[in-house]
């Protein structure tokens, strides 16, 4: 069972880190995928752009604008993302308990959706 | 590589697997040697067609590269620490004389092995795929939707478990061999539930597991012919996969049972399974398998939805709760009671489980039911909501796609 982890950032408590808790905060991170791709769980992780950077695209009628910035402004934003394949939602939760941003803001997990289908 | 020289290639596998690993101990380094010489094998053979003898040229090939990594890490632990552990030993090097009569049990060894209970589910059936069925390792990860170095992460880390357990390649002992065959059967089933997909539209290429997970269980059922739930577990795969084409329509959309065009079942893979599991179910012990395939085979042996023989399955899964007590046959117990007692029965049914904690990952089965027994019962409105939590619970997407369809076809 595959899922995303969606690890949030919170500007108000980034810029609150000293250097030591920065480095502290990536060496824990780091040690943690290279567990998770020893065990064959890790699918991927991906550190996110910031908001600064993010484009909104809409296309009505034929017409496509594109607007700087997130389609929703929010103290909390995406920072980035990691993809499991794991045993169980338990252990996905496991996961999630033992990265360290969410001790410091919340990582959010959702399934992946799959095309088997359990109803044969 | 054609799809005869895969099937070779298949069926060679775990032969050349069990002979390399009687000769030369060492399941974790033969493992990796037969999967070099499948990498070779899949090259040549598309090059310059198949050898004389696959059997042969896969053993030569997988021998090699064996001693070579045998030698080169030897050498490399003297250096490291003066200890010469893995050089071959070479009082095994000659086959023993009685090899072609052992290769049979052996695949039964190393289909045990590979679904050791120290593993986790996901690790036995990667390890069964790659061992056992002769894939390699990027064509499982294809299968599963990984990425590669997950998958061969995944397969280096499970060996490394069976070499921690202490686990060898002897037959487990008799008081625990039936526990251990339930696992194994276990593994096949998850491989053919994965696979079962819904093959529609423009697609990724995946390797069919449906067809592996039938491969391997009828290799399965060869060895030991007089086991039930091998023959239960193997005429339900084919029941159910007899069906598959009928399932998705022209959209890409499930067709539940009772709407299913008849004629595009499979009627020699019905056949057969219906004929296996009669067998079964007159001359050995009955288990759940067997009780799963039989209800399948009352579905398949139906000539139209209307005339599908309900008191039948509702008495079939009686059987089955008493066997194998699990919420989830009470679930799809109320389906067939609502089809000869009516939809309110049903409805009776599932509110006995509805709030059983086992069901806490299958929300969606329940409430599917639900909507689809309140339809019948004609509450459009409670069946067009109990689709929609239905479609939201659910991590299937074909399943999710069909939930919606029903809502909408309600009404808004």
């Amino acid at each position: 069972m595959k899922y995303m982890l969606l690890i949030y950032g919170n500007d108000e408590i980034w810029s609150s880190f000293s250097e030591d808790d920065m480095a502290t905060l990536v060496r824990e991170t780091d040690a943690q995928l290279v567990e998770l791709r020893a065990s064959g769980e890790l699918v991927g992780a991906y550190g996110v752009g910031d908001q600064e950077i993010a484009k909104t695209v809409r296309s009505r009628a034929g017409e496509t604008t594109v607007t700087d910035g997130p389609y929703i402004e929010a103290k909390e934003y995406l920072a980035s993302f990691t993809i499991v394949d794991v045993e169980s939602e338990a252990r996905a939760i496991e996961i999630a308990a033992a990265n360290p941003s969410s001790r410091l803001q919340l990582v959010e997990i959702r399934p992946l959706m799959h095309e088997s289908s359990s109803n044969p | 590589m054609d799809r005869h020289q895969e099937d070779l290639l298949r069926d060679a596998a775990p032969q050349v697997l069990t002979v390399l690993v009687r000769r030369y101990g060492h399941f974790d380094a033969c493992e990796d040697a037969v999967q070099e010489a499948l990498l070779a094998a899949t090259a040549q053979w598309g090059r310059d067609g198949e050898p004389e003898s696959p059997r042969s040229w896969l053993l030569t090939v997988a021998s090699r590269r064996l001693i070579d990594q045998l030698r080169s890490e030897s050498a490399r632990r003297r250096r490291e620490d003066g200890v010469a552990a893995l050089e071959p030993d070479e009082r095994h090097v000659a086959p023993p004389a009685d090899e072609a009569v052992a290769v049979h049990d052996d695949t039964l060894t190393l289909l045990f092995l590979c679904c050791h209970p120290a593993l986790t589910p996901g690790s036995q059936l990667a390890l069964t795929l790659r061992a056992v069925g002769g894939l390699t390792t990027a064509e499982i990860a294809a299968a599963l939707l990984v990425p590669e170095a997950t998958l061969a992460q995944r397969i280096s880390r499970a060996k490394q478990r069976i070499r921690d357990a202490g686990a060898r390649f002897v037959a487990p002992a008799a008081r625990e061999r039936d526990d251990r065959l339930t696992v194994v059967l276990q593994v096949l089933y998850l491989i053919f539930n994965e696979g079962y997909t819904a093959r529609s539209g423009e697609r990724l290429h995946r390797p069919e597991l449906t067809a592996e997970a039938i491969r391997i269980t009828r290799l399965v059922h060869d060895l030991v012919p007089d086991d039930g739930e091998v023959a239960g577990l193997l005429a339900l795969m084919l029941l159910t996969d007899a069906r598959s084409d009928a399932r998705v329509d022209a959209n890409g959309l499930l067709v539940p049972i009772p709407e299913q065009d008849r004629t595009r079942w499979d009627a020699a893979a019905i056949a057969a399974g219906v004929e296996l599991v009669s067998r079964a179910l007159a001359t050995t012990r009955l288990g759940p398998y067997q009780v799963q395939a039989a209800i399948a085979a009352v579905h398949c042996e139906s000539p139209s939805a209307d005339a599908t023989d309900w008191a039948q399955i509702v008495a079939l899964y009686d059987v089955l709760a008493a066997l194998a007590p699990n919420p989830m046959v009470t679930v799809n117990q109320a389906v067939a009671v609502a089809m000869v007692r009516g939809p309110l029965a049903g409805l009776g049914v599932l509110a006995g489980v509805a709030d059983d904690p086992r069901l806490a990952g299958q929300r969606h089965r329940v409430e599917s039911v639900r909507a689809h027994l309140l339809e019948l019962a004609g509450d459009v409105d409670g069946a067009r909501t109990a689709y929609r939590s239905a479609a939201r619970r659910t991590t299937s997407l074909p399943e999710q796609r069909h939930l919606l369809a029903r809502a909408a076809r309600l009404g808004p």
